[in-house]
């Protein structure tokens, strides 16, 4: 009898991503899909996904999606589950849309004790719009919109959400989390679970956010990417949890 | 068994939202339509549905985008400077197709404006609001018991044809007390078989969106949004009539300057003047068919607005300008009293002798 | 016929309230009513005035500007308002704060020292319950008192024991009318 070891989850739907080539929102689509399978929750699933990168992950996703505003998907999020309180709603969000246009959304979400979850994607640029500086861009580092790098004295520094949203008493689980290695990727699987679960038992606002390549907007080869990705990211950006309101 | 009651213009919409079936409101505060947010504060929970006060007027319109797109029915409200904000949500709900209700209690602009009551977001309504080809169908009350009964037919409306619908008021309806009677009709449950609520027993999942890359099917979803509009246009005019079989002149006002002007077509009317008024109450669709044939048995208009003059527009395309339209406004929080509407009545009248 | 009123005084001197019961009350006695106040930064401290109409007919504008009765509790309104009524109108004058007389010989000018009686019912506060009582007798009992304390019940249903006071102060603006 043959085994299947390895197939696409069914919470993902069978095409193609568009994403470039090293880019790593395909591993975190597929986390977030195995994630959902594995709790049985697909059919009560409800993603957002706002303006950036993801904004077709209606196509990726094989479960009820609400395309979102730039910056908005926390109080769509929130209209969502407000509406459909026994259904698991989660936020699928880069770093323009969440930390920058969308930082009230999150901050008030989070203040609430909204019971959803918010995947943020940092890889401190505007992907979609073609490489601008975003609030977490790297001092120093170049984008198209910071062309002689990100001047500190201008336009400040990186802003850190894991560590501002662990502030907020409404907050149950904050992380940050890598896909750069299977290690960081299986610790990655498991802090998103524990989000999702979270949200199911009803615990309140659970976010994790993900340090992830952008190597065509970085200038790189994805292996480039990565590398950069450890040496300058994770020491601005370091891994761990940052709040777990109920914890062991 | 309903009772009449004494109520605010806010509060009649807020209580007839919840007859109406509606259990999620999202706002923020904004004078004057404070009371509406205040009054669905304290009853929502008395009837286990959601009043949530957002962060900004930004995320409740959507809020009521994400609870539109779950399948229920949402109203958020606001004054003049609150409905800029939530113009891009609102673009975004026609793009999308969700029923919801937006209320807009108009103060004087541009900018902060003032907190009195002002009638000078017409455009703003009536030709969309947001960004993109979308229209708002747009009702406007001019009686508290109007408010409640067209914040009914409002919910209706947004559900037939998927759309958002405005019912825009003025300061002076939402602050002015009158007696109300709110008929509880039974509720028809509405079938949603495309909301985003999870797929459960659906062969697919529902996805909420109004992103088409392809020029093609941009077009053709503009297309079919267009068709809708035309639908509209011809289905869901709505009118008032005063006096104007015979009317030499007649006032064409909405909302609470309509008030103003049937005063001041039964002073005229007691001089023994022939006159009457239009009163627009779908001002999007705008009852120009009505309005044309009107023009023809009629000798002249006066638009008479809370503005420096916007419904005049609809007005003189309606009319095709075949007699001569006036206007009357005031504007910054000031209102016309019956007795200049009457005036300026008088002066189309002595223009017309002074032409014999 | 159509009684159309402005009421207006002081924030806090209770003129809003005054109009919501008499609307309430033409409301119980079947009429067609509308009250309406003028609000904005007069709220808070300046003048505040609401618009009240009570006609056996549908009403037009609620904003009234050619009264047939104006009730002014401070001299700020009664300077403002005097003009708005229309010949053969009613005005009540709270004497108690406006020491100046009408100068128009065409209405009905009844100067009622609305703090000094409520004052000797006990509470100043209740100046507007007089003055009420006053204006529904000078105009030929519009409404039922009894139609005013069912209102003010209805608005008042938490505070029962303000009932039988400012039913007094209404009793004692009919009677300076009455005198």
């Amino acid at each position: 009898m043959n085994s299947k070891l390895y197939a696409r989850p069914e919470s993902l739907a069978d095409v193609p991503f568009h994403y470039c080539p090293g880019c790593q929102h395909g591993i975190v689509h597929r986390i977030i899909a195995e994630v959902i399978d594995e709790l049985g929750v697909r059919k009560q699933t409800i993603g957002v996904a706002p303006v950036g990168c993801s904004v077709l992950a209606y196509d990726y996703f094989n479960f009820d999606i609400v395309q979102a505003s730039h910056g908005r998907a926390p109080a769509v999020a929130t209209g969502v589950k407000r509406v459909c309180p026994d259904s698991t709603v989660f936020t699928y969000q880069g770093d323009g849309d969440l930390a920058s246009i969308g930082c009230a959304e999150i901050v008030h979400a989070a203040a609430r004790g909204e019971k959803i979850t918010t995947i943020f994607i940092n890889n401190a640029i505007y992907g979609m719009t073609g490489g601008q500086m975003a609030p977490t861009t790297l001092v120093d580092q170049v984008t198209t919109t910071s062309p002689y790098g990100r001047n500190e004295n201008q336009v400040g520094t990186p802003l850190c959400i894991s560590e501002m949203l662990s502030t907020i008493q409404g907050a149950r689980f904050i992380a940050r989390v890598a896909v750069n290695n299977p290690s960081n990727m299986a610790k990655a699987k498991a802090a998103i679970k524990k989000a999702f679960q979270l949200q199911n038992s009803g615990e309140g606002f659970c976010l994790i956010e993900v340090l992830s390549t952008c190597p065509t907007n970085w200038g790189m080869t994805p292996v480039e990417a990565v590398k950069w990705l450890e040496t300058n990211m994770i020491p601005q950006y370091p891994l761990g949890v940052f709040k777990d309101a109920g914890g062991e | 068994m309903s009772e009449t009651r004494l109520m605010k213009g806010n509060e009649a919409i807020g209580e007839a939202a919840i007859v109406a079936g509606c259990r999620y409101y999202f706002g923020y505060p904004i004078t004057p339509q404070t009371e509406l947010m205040e009054y669905m504060a304290k009853r929502m929970p008395q009837i286990e549905g959601v009043f949530l006060q957002a962060e900004s007027e930004i995320a409740a319109i959507n809020m009521v985008y994400g609870a539109a797109g779950a399948g229920a029915r949402v109203m958020t409200s606001s004054s003049s400077p609150g409905i800029s904000l939530k113009a891009e949500g609102i673009s975004y709900c026609a793009g999308a197709e969700l029923p919801c209700v937006i209320v807009n209690i108009m103060r004087g602009g541009p900018g902060l404006g003032s907190i009195q009551p002002a009638q000078a977001d017409y455009f703003q309504a009536t030709k969309g609001g947001g960004h993109g080809d979308h229209r708002n169908i747009v009702l406007a009350p001019n009686s508290v018991q109007e408010m409640a009964d067209l914040t009914m037919l409002s919910f209706e409306l947004a559900d037939k044809y998927r759309n958002p619908v405005m019912l825009l008021g003025d300061g002076a309806l939402g602050q002015m007390m009158e007696p109300v009677n709110l008929e509880e009709k039974p509720l028809v449950p509405q079938e949603k078989p495309w909301a985003a609520n999870g797929q459960g027993e659906r062969a697919k999942p529902n996805v909420i969106n109004s992103l088409y890359l392809k020029p093609e099917q941009l077009e053709a979803h503009n297309i079919h949004l267009q068709n809708k509009y035309q639908k509209i246009m011809e289905q869901e005019c709505r009118w008032e009539e005063f006096n104007v079989e015979d009317a030499e002149v007649i006032v064409v006002a909405y909302g609470i300057t309509s008030r103003i002007a049937r005063s001041a077509v039964e002073m005229a009317r007691r001089d023994g003047l022939k006159v009457g008024l239009f009163r627009p109450i779908s001002l999007w669709p705008f009852p120009s068919e009505r309005l044309l044939t009107l023009a023809q048995q009629t000798k002249a208009f006066l638009v008479s607005e809370l503005s420096a003059g916007q419904m005049i527009e609809d007005v003189r395309l309606a009319t095709k300008q075949i007699k001569p339209v006036h206007f009357y406004g005031r504007m910054g929080g000031m209102m016309p009293s019956s007795r200049e509407i009457y005036n300026q009545i008088n002066l189309i009248l002595k223009e017309k002798e002074a032409v014999k | 016929m159509t009684h159309e009123m402005i009421l207006a005084g002081f924030g806090g001197q209770g003129v809003m309230v005054m109009g919501q019961l008499l609307t309430y009350a033409g409301m119980l006695e079947g009429a067609h009513v509308s009250w309406i106040p003028s609000y904005g930064p007069e709220m808070r401290g300046g003048t505040a005035n609401c618009s009240v109409i009570i006609s056996q007919e549908p009403i037009g504008s609620p904003i009234v500007t050619e009264a047939t009765a104006v009730v002014a509790m401070n001299l700020p309104s009664f300077e403002k308002f005097e003009s708005s009524l229309s010949p053969g109108g009613i005005l009540i004058l709270n004497s108690s704060l406006i020491d100046r007389k009408s100068k128009r010989d065409d209405i009905k000018t009844y100067n009622v020292p609305a703090n000094e009686i409520a004052s000797s019912l006990g509470d100043a506060r209740m100046a507007n319950m007089v003055a009420l009582g006053a204006l529904n007798a000078a105009l030929g009992y519009v409404v039922d008192t009894s139609r005013i304390m069912e209102a003010f019940k209805k608005i008042f249903a938490k505070k029962p024991a303000i009932i039988a006071p400012n039913e007094l102060a209404i009793l004692a603006g009919n009677k300076h009318i009455a005198v």
